[in-house]
C-alpha cells in the first residue's frame, strides 16, 4: 500500500492571474518512507501539502491517501482527519496565542471524543522531551524550539500514520534544528510513520529522506534517490573558503 | 589588524529594567574590530542583535548599557549626544538589518531614503547626490536606478530590497559595517549572491565588518575571526580557520550540528538543556 498516491494533480488559486500553482503533478510515497520535496519559494510545495492535509480543497486529479480516495471540494473522512497530521513552518503562527499548552494539546483529544486526556497529554510531552511544567505556559512563554516541539506533540497525539512537515525547522536556529530533526527521526522509528518533508534546504532533505524530488513551477523536476542524496554535502562544510 | 582598532569594546553590559527588577541580558562583552571581517555568532536570544544596536546607540529605555570602554576610532561613544550619534551613523558606522521590508521606511520612495544619507552627511548638490546614489545602486547590481529610485519598498522583491539597504548603508562611505543576519530573510539562491556582493564591497573599500549570524559554518567562510556568544556572554573567540578544531563544547556543537547527506541515519550532536534553555551539560 502506498501512503500517498497522486495522479495528474492540478491546483489553481481563485485569486491571482489564474495560472496553475500545481500542474500535472504525479507522486507516489510508500508506507514508512521519508520523502523529501526540495524547491525554491513559490514552486507550490506548501500548496501541495495543504491539499494533502485537506486544508485546500480546490483541485483536480486523483489523490489517494492511505488507500482512501480523496474527493475535491469535500472534507476529509473522520479516519483521515486522525491519520494525517501536519506540522507548519512557524510554530508561532500555528499555535493559538491565547491557548496554553494544556489546552492546545487537549483539544484534538476532546474533538475526537477521547476521554481522560491528561495521561495522553503528559505522554505526548514526554515523547517530545518537554517537562510537564510547560503545560500552563502560553506560546510566547516558550522558546522557538519548545514551540515547535509542542506543535509536533499535537500532531502526534492522535497517532497519525502520515505526517506532513512543511519546513519544520526553517524558523529555528541551527542548533535547535538538530534537536528537532533528531526528535522526528526517533519518533518515526518508534511509531513507523510516513513523512512527507518539504524544505528549501537540501542538507535537511539529504539528512532525513529515503527519496526526494526537486520541484519547480508546480511540477516535479526530478526524482532523487538515496545514493545521490548522500552526495549532498553543504559547500559550507569545507571550512574557510574566502578568497 | 591595524594598529588601532576601529571599534574597541570593554566590559559592555546591557540591562533591562522591568517590574522593579533589573536583568542583565548582555554581560561583560569585550572585543576589538579592526579593518577586518569579524563574525559574532550565537543562537537567538543570545544578545547578539542587542549588542549590534548598542554599538550604534540605538537602545532605548527600558534597556540601558554600561561599558568600561566603548570607542570608535578613538572616540568615546558613551558620551555622544544624539546629534553626534546621527553624524556618526551612516558615515562612520552603518547597520544592515535582517529584513529590508521592516528596515526601510514603507512610505518613502527608495530614492528619497538614499538621498537622505548624503544630505545629512555631505555637502553636495542635488545632482551630485543623485549621481552618487545611482552609482552606488549600480555597484550593488541594481541595473535600473531611475526606476528603483521611484519605487516604494513594498514594490521591491526581498533580494532587491536588501541590495537597496546595502547601497543605502554604503553610500555614506562608512568605515565599519555591522550586518545583523543580512541574508537570512532571503531565499537560498539569493543568499549567496547578496553575501558575495557584500563581502566584495567591504573588501574593495577596506572597511571593517562585524557580521552577526547564527550559522557558524557560513561565517567561517567569509570572516577571519569569530566571536561566539551564549546567553549574553562571550564564550569563545578564535580565528575562523581553526574552528574545526575548536575546544569549547558550545562552539563544537554549533560547528557539527549541521545536517547533510553524510549524516543520514545518524543522530546529530545537540546541546543538552533544561526547561529554561540553560545548558545542563555538554555532549
Amino acid at each position: 500500500m502506498s501512503a500517498i498516491c497522486i495522479d495528474k494533480l492540478s491546483v489553481r488559486h481563485d485569486q491571482g492571474p489564474g495560472t496553475n500553482v500545481i500542474e500535472a503533478f504525479d507522486l507516489q510515497v510508500e508506507e514508512a518512507e521519508t520523502f523529501g520535496l526540495i524547491g525554491p519559494s513559490g514552486c507550490g510545495k506548501s500548496t501541495l501539502l495543504r491539499v494533502l492535509a485537506g486544508i485546500h480543497r480546490h483541485w483536480r486529479g486523483e489523490v489517494r491517501l492511505l488507500d482512501q480516495v480523496l474527493v475535491p471540494g469535500r472534507r476529509f473522512a473522520a479516519s483521515l482527519r486522525v491519520n494525517v497530521q501536519m506540522v507548519f513552518q512557524d510554530p508561532y503562527g500555528s499555535l493559538h496565542p491565547r491557548h496554553n499548552v494544556q489546552r492546545t494539546l487537549s483539544e484534538p483529544l476532546q474533538v475526537n471524543g477521547i476521554e481522560d486526556a491528561t495521561p495522553r497529554v503528559l505522554q505526548a510531552l514526554e515523547e517530545v522531551s518537554l517537562p510537564a511544567a510547560v503545560l500552563p505556559r502560553f506560546p510566547h512563554e516558550l522558546s522557538g524550539g519548545q514551540r515547535q516541539r509542542v506543535a509536533i506533540a499535537r500532531a502526534l497525539l492522535l497517532r497519525p500514520k502520515l505526517l506532513l512537515l512543511d519546513e519544520p525547522t526553517s524558523a529555528l536556529d541551527l542548533s535547535v534544528q538538530a534537536e528537532i530533526l533528531n526528535l522526528l527521526n526517533q519518533l518515526k522509528a518508534a511509531y513507523r510513520m510516513t513523512y512527507l518533508l518539504v524544505s528549501h534546504d537540501r542538507n535537511v532533505i539529504a539528512h532525513m529522506c529515503d527519496r526526494a524530488a526537486t520541484m519547480h513551477a508546480g511540477k516535479i523536476d526530478r526524482l532523487v534517490g538515496r545514493a545521490e542524496l548522500s552526495q549532498i554535502n553543504s559547500d559550507r562544510s569545507t571550512g574557510p573558503a574566502h578568497e | 589588524m591595524a594598529d588601532r582598532p576601529l571599534l574597541s569594546v570593554r566590559d559592555l553590559s546591557i540591562r533591562i529594567r522591568a517590574a522593579h527588577a533589573e536583568r542583565t541580558i548582555v554581560d561583560g562583552l569585550s572585543f576589538d574590530v579592526g579593518a577586518e571581517r569579524v563574525a559574532l555568532v550565537g543562537e537567538s536570544g543570545s544578545g547578539k542583535s542587542l549588542t549590534a544596536r548598542a554599538l550604534l546607540g540605538l537602545l532605548r529605555k527600558p534597556l540601558s548599557i554600561s561599558a568600561e570602554r566603548l570607542e570608535f576610532e578613538g572616540r568615546d561613544l558613551r558620551s555622544l549626544k544624539s546629534g553626534q550619534w546621527a553624524a556618526l551613523r551612516g558615515s562612520g558606522m552603518a547597520l544592515i538589518l535582517q529584513d529590508p521590508r521592516h528596515a526601510l521606511n514603507p512610505v518613502l520612495r527608495v530614492g528619497r531614503q538614499m538621498d537622505e544619507v548624503l544630505r545629512i552627511h555631505q555637502r553636495l548638490s542635488a545632482a551630485e547626490r543623485r549621481d552618487r546614489t545611482h552609482e552606488m545602486m549600480r555597484a550593488v547590481g541594481l541595473r535600473d536606478p531611475d526606476r528603483i529610485s521611484r519605487a516604494f519598498p513594498h514594490e521591491l522583491s526581498g533580494g532587491m530590497g536588501q541590495r537597496v539597504m546595502l547601497a543605502m548603508m554604503l553610500v555614506g562611505g562608512p568605515r565599519l559595517l555591522i550586518a545583523d543576519e543580512p541574508t537570512s530573510s532571503l531565499d537560498e539562491s539569493l543568499r549567496d549572491q547578496v553575501r558575495e556582493l557584500m563581502m566584495s564591497l567591504v573588501e574593495q573599500r577596506r572597511m571593517g565588518l562585524l557580521l552577526i549570524s547564527h550559522d557558524l559554518r557560513q561565517v567561517a567562510r567569509y570572516c577571519e575571526r569569530v566571536l561566539v556568544m551564549f546567553r549574553g556572554r562571550l564564550v569563545d573567540e578564535r580565528p575562523a580557520a581553526s574552528l574545526s578544531s575548536a575546544t569549547h563544547p558550545y562552539t563544537r556543537t554549533l560547528w557539527s550540528c549541521l545536517p547533510s547527506g553524510r549524516t543520514y541515519g545518524t543522530t546529530l550532536p545537540v546541546l543538552i538543556r533544561d526547561a529554561d534553555g540553560e545548558l545542563e551539560a555538554t555532549p
